[in-house]
């Protein structure tokens, strides 16, 4: 037909791209799920209810990619506007937490959060990979390659927010590809594009960055103190994630690791024990072939 | 500022969704309710999303995976012995260690095979290697030890080709203690925190369950007049295992519950008396009597696989409990954020 395109140069290749998701806009309509279900066809999860909030989906897994988080709490009451209704935070340019007026005195906030798969920077899924089926995209995302995984499950235990894992009836492991079909033609991830509110973006991690910092700023102005960052620091345990997002609480409240670390970061010292521990069998070993020895022959002085 | 009464539950062994529902139905006082056994520490203070897990545990199974690092650490070692007996001109043992390392690493090699997701893809996993990965360095280890474990074996057998049969028995005792350590970092190298929080004791713990299976079976398969070198090695063993683990725990920390509570801490408290008992045992009378010899031999096996199955039991409960995730990342953060603001 045409000739082929040529390889890219290093200095083609595409920027590394992300999702920031902005939780304080998240309305919990569970669209990201559900494109995320139909775009990449993933299989039936269960039809179970969980009963604990309108989370029926419990956590990312191998046929759940993206994962809305429900959590309902007590906050303090607010001061009901005229017509009676509660003034919310994110419009009103006030304070927003009065002192809790007592135990069990006060109004209900959700908060809801898609979570997905990190793409961490450094991703201890793709490091203890012992076939090659993770790897890392020319978009800075990792992905799972079906036809190589041979089922060894040791990318589950490996990752540090318990995202990646493998489906029972076929045994190799998935997780979210971050669309990479889509980014392939210059799409969006199907998540992204369905997100009626913008609280999932995407884009290059740079300018995410740069957006995200100025959305908690702007929060912090109006007075939402709880609203931070999470994901964001290319300083942190794995090296910053590809997925970052806007949190109102602690991230522990969304089921999120408050300081999570790449396993691998411990993985040198781990050989050099391991070398130690082998040489300390081996010496143990002529010990016990040396001691009976020695005495045997004192024995027979 | 605010408070979310229903994550605050920190209930042991809990099972998100079916029993975490009635508690946050009955909203601010059920949380923090329930209690399971009694601890020795009192239980931090820690928020979860309902009570489940942060991580995922592995899906293997115990029988294949701490299986396998019974069998590697029995073949490991026992090839270590069989070639110590065989240098002494201990004969007998020299070839029942042979055989033993032959059919543990094979039964091992079945077992890891057994428990992949797409067992006909096996051979994947000599597709590239990764020393990032322990688990590609440990198959490109089998690769490389199960042939020579099976010659020095066939060797000692046939009695043919004694001289490849005496450099594969040297082969496979160069191997084996990397056998039999590096599963101590194939565990530790996750984020299952009683697994990754002993990684600097794990491979040494292994080392010393896998000598103490060896000592076993030698002690169990030889003749008493050979077994003087089972003997010491039993009691050294023991006595390292034992150091091991306390190290370990103490290194743990909060996480050490995970090692004296529930399936693992039976199964690791057992390990303790069989490997103690075996070796005072096969160490007081194993020179003269053949039979306390194999009793002391089986009791040192069967506390190197307690050992084992009790450290996959332990990984498991830590996982499945996201107050072992939270609490010491906390910690962490917490003690990371109060060296910043000192030093500067």
């Amino acid at each position: 037909m045409t000739e082929a395109p040529e390889a890219p140069t290093a200095s083609e290749a595409p920027e590394r791209v992300g999702f920031f998701t902005d939780t304080s806009v998240c309305i919990g309509c569970k669209a990201c799920e559900v494109a995320c279900k139909e775009w990449n066809a993933i299989p039936e999860d269960g039809l179970s209810l969980t009963g604990m909030s309108y989370d029926n989906t419990g956590g990312l897994g191998a046929s759940t990619w993206r994962h809305v988080a429900f959590i309902e709490q007590k906050v303090p009451a607010r001061v009901p506007a005229p017509e009676g209704r509660t003034q919310l935070p994110l419009v009103a340019g006030e304070p927003a937490a009065a002192e809790p007026s007592g135990d069990g005195d006060g109004e209900v906030r959700w908060l809801m959060s898609s979570d997905v798969c990190k793409h961490c920077t450094h991703a201890a899924c793709l490091d203890v990979c012992p076939t090659g089926s993770l790897f890392r995209t020319e978009f800075g995302t990792v992905v799972v390659q079906e036809d190589i995984c041979n089922g060894c499950g040791y990318c589950v235990p490996a990752c540090p927010y318990g995202v990646i894992e493998q489906r029972q009836d076929d045994g190799r492991a998935f997780k979210c590809t971050m669309c990479y079909d889509r980014l392939g033609t210059g799409l969006e991830p199907a998540c992204a594009k369905a997100c009626p509110t913008d609280s999932i973006q995407f884009g290059p991690l740079d300018e995410l960055r740069e957006r995200a910092a100025l959305r908690v700023d702007e929060l912090h102005k109006a007075g939402v103190a709880d609203a931070r960052l999470y994901g964001h620091d290319p300083d942190d345990g794995v090296g910053g994630d590809g997925a970052f997002f806007l949190l109102l609480d602690e991230p522990e409240v969304y089921g999120l690791p408050p300081d999570p670390v790449v396993t691998t970061r411990d993985l040198p010292a781990m050989w050099k024990h391991a070398g130690a521990a082998a040489l300390s069998l081996a010496g143990g070993f002529l010990a016990s072939f040396a001691l009976p020895a020695l005495a045997g022959r004192r024995a027979r002085r | 500022m605010s408070g979310s009464d229903v994550t605050r539950d920190g209930v042991r062994g809990e099972r998100p969704g079916r029993e975490a529902a009635p508690e946050a139905l009955q909203g601010t006082k059920g949380g923090r309710r329930r209690r399971g056994e009694e601890l020795m520490v009192p239980r931090a203070e820690f928020r979860s999303y309902y009570g489940r897990p942060v991580i995922k545990a592995p899906a293997w199974s115990p029988r294949d995976i701490a299986g396998y690092f019974f069998l590697g650490g029995l073949a490991g070692a026992g090839s270590v012995l069989a070639a110590g007996a065989h240098l002494t001109g201990r004969t007998t043992t020299a070839t029942a260690m042979k055989i033993s390392s032959l059919a543990a690493v094979s039964l091992s090699a079945t077992a890891l095979v057994h428990d992949l997701g797409k067992p006909e893809r096996f051979v994947n996993m000599l597709r590239v290697f990764k020393p990032t990965s322990p688990m590609s360095v440990g198959s490109w280890l089998l690769a490389a030890y199960g042939p020579a474990a099976g010659a020095a074996a066939a060797s000692a057998v046939t009695g043919r080709l004694p001289r490849a049969g005496a450099a594969a028995t040297g082969a496979a005792a160069l191997l084996g203690p990397g056998v039999a350590t590096y599963t101590g970092v194939l565990a530790a190298d996750t984020a299952v925190p009683a697994w990754h929080g002993a990684h600097r004791e794990l491979p040494y713990l292994f080392g010393a369950s896998a000598t103490a299976a060896a000592a076993g079976m030698a002690l169990v398969a030889g003749p008493t007049r050979e077994n003087a070198p089972a003997r010491c090695a039993g009691v050294l063993a023991a006595a390292a295992e034992s150091a091991i683990r306390r190290a370990a725990e103490r290194r743990l920390g909060m996480i050490a519950e995970t090692y004296r509570t529930g399936r693992a801490g039976a199964l690791l408290k057992s390990a303790e008396l069989l490997s103690a008992s075996g070796a005072a045992l096969a160490a007081l009378r194993g020179g003269r009597s053949r039979a306390a010899a194999a009793v002391g031999g089986i009791a040192l096996l069967t506390g190197s696989a307690a050992v084992r199955f009790g450290v996959f039991a332990a990984g498991i409960a830590s996982a499945e409990d996201p107050a072992y995730t939270v609490v010491p990342q906390r910690e962490a953060k917490a003690a990371r954020q109060e060296a910043e603001a000192g030093g500067d």
